[in-house]
């Protein structure tokens, strides 16, 4: 006789697992790595090993002392290294990717929980705690390898234990071509911000910038495959993506370069990457539409706030901190049930019944002032 | 009796040290916790600045109890406090200028304070002087061992040092003059002498605060489920052999 199993619903199951998931989402991180490789050298992927080794080894580590079972096996701690690895400056010294790994796996993670208990991005926590304890070396990038120039792929290895990289190589970014604009228009001059930069470059990724974040095709080619494979969904993306150019426009309405101020924040930091492989992280991304609405648009406006109007040049990684922090309070915008009237409709009841009351007694007083003088 | 009667003393110093410990477990004077321990010395300076003001207000509260309209105990409360602060901060002008500049204006601010107010409402103003006086000094002790522990881990994380500067000699991070031709690199996390290392590093304490005592509660309550099986087992056995000799009884009574 057959074995009849007795069990509540949900009763279709789909064969996803987090392994699968995590696995698809390490394949699309793939041409990014790629892009890294190619533009940097090989010294990029020497940083990736040593930040997703100490991933595993943090969570494997964390497991073991506190006897719980062991995680390590969904790869979610992979694909957390890989994020952290592909966020960084391409150049930074050995033990920038093993502190913000560690940190990112033990304090983000499994000290609330473990995975989908996290209240923001690992990886990204991460950065930005990287950011705030070693800000030189955070924001110094180099040049693309030229190896038409006497380079080869192990160049920048000598910089393996320094910390201050030496002028010579280091580059500077296109966001922080725009800040320098910004900051000449407030003085009055107009400046192109995307002088001696050219689009292409910036779309293949030939200029300096996070290691992973350079090439928006290797990006692109990689979300393509999230998008298909249906592992993230577009909404946040595009909402996101739509909305920096939106209020870039609105923000620099008064610039001639109006276009070139949108491209380059287009094109230039970490907006792509951090759009399509960490705002549309599960556990901290908001689902019901509404909520999902206001997200992505909050992150392109936090975004360009932070870009124009802050101290840094980039802004991606704490806007995208900030509205993971909100993304419980969005959940509990909770769209009403089938026939029940909805929330905003009785509010709003209540809130013109409120402005009558307050007019209507206004009105009263000014008739009896009126009677009275 | 003596005996319980100094357990019951070292009971009040202890609960402030340790059971309810002002910054852990009351999570009280969040302030100056976060903003004063950038270094282990300020810590020190702080919790020992507070724990005088603290010890002093809750003897004169203690004191004043019954003579204090409730209606106005709490600007009589603030006044008394005010009195001591203003003192403790003229002295430290004078004799301690180097962390008196360090406290800045969050030594003024212990005036306000919540331990402080929260132990004159809650203790002094029910309790007998000599209670009050070593319930000051538990809450204050507490205090001071919280901003010490949070000050050294945050002096040594962010700027590599141990009770660095203020302490004169008593120095353990390796400067820069020691090695004139050499560039130290600079390893130290900034991130916990900024305000957010401050409120990261209040928040993992905490979790390990009660997480050992969590741990220490659960061995206990172990231990007293042991002893009440233990006792259960012999009761049982004494009713068992009670039981044979009883269920013999009445079948000679029927006999």
């Amino acid at each position: 006789m057959a074995k009849y199993i007795v069990s509540s619903s949900p009763h279709i199951t789909s064969n996803t697992t987090t392994q699968k998931i995590m696995l698809d989402v390490i394949i699309a991180l793939i041409p990014a790595t790629i892009a890294a490789f190619l533009i940097y050298g090989l010294y990029p992927i020497f940083i990736m090993i040593l930040s997703v080794g100490c991933a595993v080894t943090a969570e494997w580590l964390f497991n073991l002392i506190t006897k719980r079972p062991q995680s390590v096996k969904d790869l979610s701690a992979i694909v957390t290294g890989m994020i952290l690895a592909l966020n960084l400056p391409p150049v930074v010294p050995f033990y920038v990717p093993m502190v913000g790994s560690f940190f990112a796996i033990i304090i983000v993670k499994m000290l609330f929980g473990g995975i989908g208990r996290n209240f923001a991005n690992p990886a990204l926590t991460a950065r930005i705690f990287l950011v705030l304890c070693w800000a030189g070396v955070m924001t110094k990038f180099v040049y693309p390898i030229d190896l038409s120039n006497g380079m080869n792929l192990f160049s920048y290895f000598e910089n393996v234990v320094n910390i201050n990289l030496p002028v010579e190589i280091t580059s500077a970014t296109p966001l922080a071509g725009v800040k320098e604009a910004i900051e000449k228009m407030a003085k009055g001059e107009i400046v192109n911000p995307a002088a001696g930069l050219n689009a292409l470059d910036m779309f293949l990724g030939r200029i300096g910038g996070s290691a992973g974040e350079v090439s928006t095709l290797a990006i692109l080619i990689g979300a393509l495959y999230l998008l298909i494979k249906r592992v993230i969904d577009w909404k946040i993306p595009v909402l996101y993506i739509g909305s920096v150019v939106v209020f870039t426009a609105i923000f620099f309405a008064n610039s001639p370069y109006v276009g070139e101020y949108v491209w380059t924040y287009l094109l230039g930091g970490g907006l792509m990457f951090g759009a399509f492989f960490m705002a549309t992280d599960y556990a901290t991304s908001p689902k019901a539409p509404l909520a999902v609405c206001i997200y992505g648009v909050g992150l392109g406006l936090l975004t360009v706030i932070f870009r124009k109007f802050g101290s840094m040049n980039e802004g991606v990684s704490f806007a995208i901190l900030l509205m993971n922090v909100v993304t419980p309070l969005l959940e509990k915008l909770v769209p009403c049930t089938f026939g029940a009237k909805s929330k905003w409709e009785t509010n709003g009841k209540k809130i013109a019944e409120w402005f009558k009351k307050v007019f209507s007694k206004k009105q009263k007083s000014e008739e009896k002032e009126a009677q009275n003088g | 009796m003596k005996g319980q009667f100094l357990s019951n003393k070292l009971g009040i110093v202890k609960n402030g040290i340790l059971t309810s410990n002002p910054t852990f477990r009351l999570v009280l004077g969040m302030c100056p916790t976060l903003a004063v321990t950038t270094s282990a010395f300020n810590g020190l300076g702080m919790g020992l600045a507070a724990t005088i003001v603290l010890v002093c207000s809750n003897a004169l509260v203690s004191l004043l109890r019954k003579v204090i309209p409730d209606k106005v105990r709490i600007p009589a409360y603030v006044l008394i406090i005010a009195t001591f602060v203003t003192m403790l901060e003229m002295l430290l002008k004078k004799f301690v200028p180097t962390l008196y500049s360090a406290l800045g204006i969050y030594l003024p601010l212990i005036v306000v304070n919540c331990i402080i107010l929260a132990r004159a409402e809650a203790f002094a103003s029910m309790n007998k002087v000599g209670d009050s006086i070593l319930d000051g000094l538990g809450m204050g002790l507490g205090f001071t061992l919280a901003l010490v522990v949070m000050g050294f881990v945050r002096e040594l994380l962010g700027a590599g040092t141990i009770f660095a500067g203020s302490l004169g000699s008593v120095e353990f991070g390796i400067t820069q003059d020691a090695f004139p031709n050499y560039k130290l690199p600079d390893y130290a996390l900034g991130i916990f002498v900024l305000p957010a290392g401050g409120f990261l590093t209040l928040g993992i304490l905490m979790a390990l605060v009660n997480y050992l005592s969590d741990k220490s509660k659960e061995k206990k309550e172990k231990e007293h489920e042991a002893k009440l099986n233990r006792a259960l087992a012999v009761a049982q056995a004494v009713e068992s052999a009670n039981g044979v000799q009883n269920d013999a009884a009445p079948a000679k009574e029927e006999e």
